[in-house]
């Protein structure tokens, strides 16, 4: 079979090779090399060593955005995994309804970033008038926790659902036994359930991690960085390097940044990786 | 006890409708204000009812459909949708199959660097890739699925392969034996075995290119194309005073089809999220 297989390469796998050539290879390797560039479009490049990446860790408004991402990601982690378990767990008690209340918790996974953030901008623009206080373009703490806001309502249906898929595989058995051994509620949750649902923790955990250090449309949609950058977050701060400036020094700054940014998402991308491993073989 | 437990889930069921309650009203909201006159709607009254004054029912739909290029943009999303996953679902699987049944260095590398691909932010090769793309001419609508292709085989070569290589080698090779080439063993066989996987990975595919907002931008002509997520952008960004009304109208026209669909579908959507998301 392998052989009549490998003749047949080709036809497997050209197709996809070829246009995650154009769509993914040729373009990281150009970005790599771009960084230490200095360039209006591709082809009219000049070599800089490493001036980009200096100017990306001296720049402010990077660093700040930096520090505003981590947090921002700490505090939505936090609130969309306690809010998505609790949640979870009360819809595996077989309450009446329970598929209805599903159905809506999730919801708002299917509607895009950009909808997302103008209908939350309409309806906390309109919370802050009533209470008198300055509009998101010029409140950054009403951005900051509207962003957050706007992310729990987002994403605390999609961990739900993770949730419920790790607690239904909970062995009855195990629940007989220990409430069998006199185990209350409380009990079981902790002593049971959550060592048993460990990995669906951790996957959860870190994907809104990694979804929160790559915000963009939401971001954009919201507050789009107001006021004076100060909701910016990496991803938009990028953005913005990129395609808000003129002149020719911009383009090579910018993606240095993104180089950097690559960087730290593969990092904590692996930290993920083995994190759920390791938890994995405890079970 | 029992009756302890029966209030206990009462008190429960009415915690969990009120948070339903709040967890649809934005989208409701937006549905009422989009029944209002342009007029009736600023900043401070949202929340507040259309009435008789300020209702102006479709008024707003009319308007966002016949001036706004509304149904043009559905018509892009909607192309570049099918022939995006359409594309990733084909070709993925077979070079998922590829990759898991033969053993080779080269098969390995090209794995690892699908994986790779998914960790990459988009933000790494925004600049680069919209100018690949304007070179190969892949700006229009109509070949832009070869980027997603591109840019989402990651995701779909991943999960295929994780599925592959659950279905037994011996029902292709008894194929094989009996006179079918790799090509027609994969699509007679392999292929209908793949089903459940082409779901999932069908629809996470399908809600990220249809919501996707950047990456169209930069690519496509924004002047000439608008797919829905641009041209809803365009409304705030471009015009001295946002339509509050058609604009509100065209949110709403976004989300219905969405919604029936996944109203429809929910059972699978939900499935393939959660295998897709244990997967990823």
């Amino acid at each position: 079979m392998e052989k009549a297989l490998k003749k047949s390469a080709p036809i497997f796998v050209l197709p996809t090779l070829v246009a995650f050539i154009i769509g993914f290879i040729i373009p990281f390797g150009q970005g790599l090399y771009l960084s230490f560039c200095k360039f209006t479009t591709v082809s009219n490049a000049k070599w800089v060593g490493i001036g980009n990446y200096k100017y990306a860790f001296s720049d402010p408004s990077f660093g700040r955005s930096f520090i505003f991402t981590v947090m921002f990601a700490v505090v939505s982690i936090v609130l969309i995994n306690l809010f998505a378990f609790t949640l979870a767990v009360l819809l595996t008690q077989n309450l009446k309804g329970t598929n209805i209340f599903r159905t809506v918790f999730f919801m708002p996974n299917l509607i895009g970033g950009i909808v997302l953030g103008y209908i939350w901008q309409i309806l906390i623009n309109c919370l802050l008038t009533i209470i008198k206080e300055p509009l998101l373009a010029l409140n950054s703490k009403a951005g900051y926790w509207g962003l957050i806001i706007l992310m729990c309502w987002q994403q605390i249906g999609y961990m739900m659902i993770i949730y419920i898929a790790g607690l239904q595989n909970v062995p009855d058995s195990l629940i007989e036994a220990a409430s069998i051994d006199g185990a209350t509620k409380w009990q079981t949750l902790f002593k049971i359930k959550i060592p048993m649902v460990m990995s669906s923790i951790t996957v959860c955990v870190f994907l809104t991690l990694t979804n929160s250090f790559k915000l963009f449309d939401q971001n954009l949609a919201l507050t789009g960085g107001d006021p004076n950058h100060s909701t910016e977050m990496m991803a938009l701060n990028i953005y913005q390097t990129f395609y808000a400036r003129s002149g020719n020094q911009w383009k090579g700054y910018g993606q240095a940044k993104a180089v950097i940014f690559c960087v730290l998402v593969i990092f904590i991308s692996l930290f993920q990786l083995k994190a759920t491993r390791s938890k994995e073989v405890q079970q | 006890m029992k009756k302890k437990n029966s209030i206990g889930s009462a008190v429960l069921s009415t915690i969990l409708s009120i948070l339903s309650l709040l967890w649809v009203y934005p989208v409701i909201m937006i549905l009422l204000n989009s029944l209002k006159k342009e007029s009736s709607i600023s900043t401070g009254t949202v929340f507040i009812l259309p009435n008789k004054e300020s209702f102006v029912g479709l008024e707003n739909y009319i308007d966002a459909i016949n001036s706004k290029g509304f149904l043009q943009s559905l018509g892009y999303s909607l192309f570049i949708t099918v022939t995006s996953v359409l594309a990733i679902l084909v070709f993925c699987s077979m070079c998922a199959w590829y990759i898991t049944r033969i053993e080779s260095t080269f098969s390995k590398a090209l794995y690892y660097l699908f994986v790779f691909s998914m960790v990459v932010p988009f933000q790494m090769v925004m600049y680069t890739l919209s100018q690949t793309a304007d070179r190969l001419h892949l700006n229009t609508p109509w070949n832009i699925w070869i980027i997603y292709l591109g840019f989402g085989a990651g995701l779909a070569v991943f999960m295929f392969c994780g599925f592959v290589k659950s279905i037994p080698v011996e029902i292709e090779e008894a194929a094989l034996i009996d006179g079918c080439n790799p090509v027609q063993t994969f699509f007679k066989i392999d292929f209908h075995m793949l089903s459940s996987t082409m779901v999932s990975v069908g629809i996470l595919e399908a809600m990220w290119v249809w919501n996707d907002y950047l990456l169209p931008t930069l690519v496509l002509d924004i002047k000439k194309y608008k797919t829905i997520p641009m041209l809803i952008q365009y409304f705030r960004g471009s015009y001295g005073r946002v339509e509050m009304g058609p604009m509100m109208a065209c949110i709403m026209l976004t989300i219905i089809p969405i919604i029936v669909i996944y109203l429809s579908g929910q059972k699978y959507i939900i499935k393939g999220v959660a295998s897709g998301a244990v997967k990823g």
